[in-house]
């Protein structure tokens, strides 16, 4: 393989979900513990000798630590920042070793709603703790432990997973090097919250939802998730976006008269709740919703965020999106400001992307090419300019899963 | 070449660096690649930042490893606090300002002190070039021809002494220079590129 071939940017290929179960119990935000709990997770690239190259992607809401790469029973499952990592691409896995995560309260895996209670035997259900991104920061850290990596090159995520990133910096601020902030805000608004609301109170109130032990039951809270679902995607587009998408296109040519799809938007959302709905836990769409709503770093310190920051060691980038009115640019910007205040060494860019909050996961030039650059640095810094050759042994590569198609885990 | 030589890409890198007191932090507006900053970290170890609107001048900050702020001037410094930089400097970038007035006296807001570089307008080939040529002067400091200049404010050196004088703008120090060499005699027609250290005269 010549140096040419190296950098055309290509797939990590087939990915292998692997579990570590933790026994010793996780003391949670909330006053609850965690006995004992699974993490899957997934890995791309090497390890190198010195430990030194290792990057945490953060997941966002409805996301898992399928980041990269296809599975081989399931090639059309593509991981969900497949465009970012790999191989030649802006996160470069010949030079990285990049670690994905299905977070505390999933759906994918690690412990969660649906996971059986050993206390009682039955699935968690309502009995499941509320976790925060400081729970989910600690549960990860203790993965690296296991793993065997010190210190993150780098922690990088967009929206929910961005706010897991910032936390890592005021956590573990000797434990990562750089923090990737992407389409964040350092709080919700009221709106933000209301929104999240709404979502719940569709789950909630649905009649198949039994107080969140539906499981026991044998069913799912489908219309519930349907309408959290769609409105949740609606706040990741733009009015421009979806105007653009859809216009006031019918699906028939004309109107209906009635309450059924006339437009093609009703169409494209019922869509995506359908197929949300099929893999999705519903109480696991609280919790994340709940630990979006509670993050909140500047609330210990009376509101100021720059106080809130001031542990932080990491160097940042912090990169908003002029269309996403979800997190808008100006919350970006008062994460820069605080960061700012501290004197901490921060790039930000403002991407003026017509995509809305989502644009954190597509296609644009000129965010690909700052993330590139941005790598390119972090790699300098922390001897990892070139692929990794000899690599080191993670400590505890834990227990590969074979994906099947259609979801879930083959023995 | 030396790093040094390599980093101080324009003529008044110097100049300004030796203004520039060690560790101070430094705000740099319209920043373009960064290089400026580099060169102040690099010679005086200073903490500083860019601020920047053109994509491709963010991402040859980041480039060169450079703190930058994606922002547009022209909405003035509103996310930064009053006397939170040592330094405000405005290199080559004053000229091409819409609100001239309010950058100014905002680099003074920020900033304990504000550095500016701008090309001369008095600077004798200009004259001629407009007197006797009839013609908009085009120059290595003034590339641009007049329809496509992003030029809008072009001053000379007395000017912008005006311009101090009338808004409580107390200068410091002012370098004058042609071709890198200082221009000490009629540094309004002798020299093409002014250098002004200035702070609030109270």
């Amino acid at each position: 393989m010549g140096p040419d071939d190296t950098n055309l940017p290509r797939s990590v290929g087939v990915a292998t979900p692997r579990r570590l179960s933790f026994a010793r119990p996780l003391r949670l935000k909330s006053g609850a513990t965690l006995d004992a709990y699974d993490l899957v997770f997934e890995t791309y690239g090497r390890l190198n000798a010195a430990r030194s190259n290792a990057v945490l992607v953060c997941h966002a809401l409805n996301a898992s630590h399928h980041v990269a790469g296809y599975y081989a029973d399931d090639p059309g499952n593509i991981g969900w920042w497949d465009n970012m990592i790999g191989p030649g691409k802006p996160l470069d896995t010949e030079r990285f070793f990049v670690v994905g995560v299905n977070n505390l309260g999933g759906c994918f895996g690690s412990t969660g709603p649906a996971s059986t209670n050993p206390r009682t035997g039955k699935p968690y259900g309502s009995g499941f703790p509320v976790v925060t991104v400081e729970d989910w920061v600690e549960a990860q850290a203790r993965l690296a432990d296991r793993l065997g990596i010190p210190c993150w090159a780098a922690v990088m995520g967009g929206s929910l997973g961005a706010m897991q990133a910032l936390q890592w910096t005021l956590s573990y601020p000797m434990r990562i090097r750089h923090a990737l902030v992407i389409a964040a805000a350092p709080r919700l608004s009221a709106q933000n919250i209301a929104f999240n609301e709404i979502a719940r109170q569709a789950i909630t109130t649905d009649p198949d939802f039994h107080g969140g032990d539906y499981y026991e039951h044998g069913v799912v809270p489908k219309r519930g998730l349907r309408i959290a679902r769609m409105l949740g995607h609606v706040t990741y587009l733009s009015d421009d976006a979806m105007m653009e998408k859809f216009g006031r296109a019918l699906r028939s040519g004309k109107l209906g008269f009635h309450f059924g799809i006339d437009f093609e938007v009703e169409s494209y959302l019922r869509h995506q709740a359908d197929k949300f709905s099929e893999y999705f836990d519903a109480n696991t769409y609280l919790l994340i919703t709940r630990a979006l709503d509670y993050f909140d770093p500047a609330a210990e310190c009376g509101g100021d965020l720059a106080a809130a920051l001031a542990p932080a060691k990491a160097k940042f980038l912090v990169v908003s999106f002029t269309s996403d009115w979800r997190f808008a640019s100006a919350r970006s910007r008062e994460i820069v400001k605080a960061l700012l205040d501290n004197r901490c060494d921060v790039a930000y860019a403002e991407i003026d992307a017509p995509h809305g909050h989502d644009a954190f996961l597509l296609e644009d030039p000129r965010y690909l090419a700052l993330v590139r650059a941005y790598f390119d640095n972090v790699a300098r810094g922390v001897g990892a300019e070139r692929p990794v050759t000899t690599g080191a042994a993670l400590l505890d590569e834990g227990e590969p899963l074979r994906v099947v198609a259609g979801g879930g885990f083959a023995a | 070449m030396t790093e040094h030589e390599q980093l101080s890409g324009r003529p008044e890198f110097d100049t300004i660096a030796g203004w520039v007191a060690p560790e101070a932090t430094v705000l740099d507006l319209g920043c373009g690649d960064g290089l400026l900053l580099k060169f102040l970290t690099g010679t005086r170890g200073v903490k500083g930042y860019g601020i920047e609107i053109a994509d491709e001048n963010v991402l040859a900050c980041v480039k060169n490893g450079v703190n930058v702020i994606q922002s547009d001037l022209e909405r003035g410094l509103q996310g930064f606090d009053a006397g939170s930089f040592d330094y405000v400097i405005l290199s080559q970038t004053l000229q091409a300002m819409r609100h001239t007035e309010e950058i100014v006296l905002e680099m003074l807001r920020v900033g304990r002190q504000g550095i500016v570089s701008f090309p001369n307008f008095g600077y004798w080939q200009a004259r001629w070039q407009v007197a006797v040529g009839g013609r908009m002067p085009v120059s290595d400091e003034l590339p641009y021809q007049w329809y496509d200049t992003p030029n809008v404010h072009l001053c000379t050196i007395s000017d912008f002494e005006r311009f101090c004088a009338d808004h409580a703008v107390g200068i410091l120090e002012r370098i004058v220079l042609h071709a890198g060499r200082r221009i000490e005699f009629l540094p309004n027609l002798l020299g093409s590129l002014a250098v002004f250290r200035f702070e609030k005269r109270h």
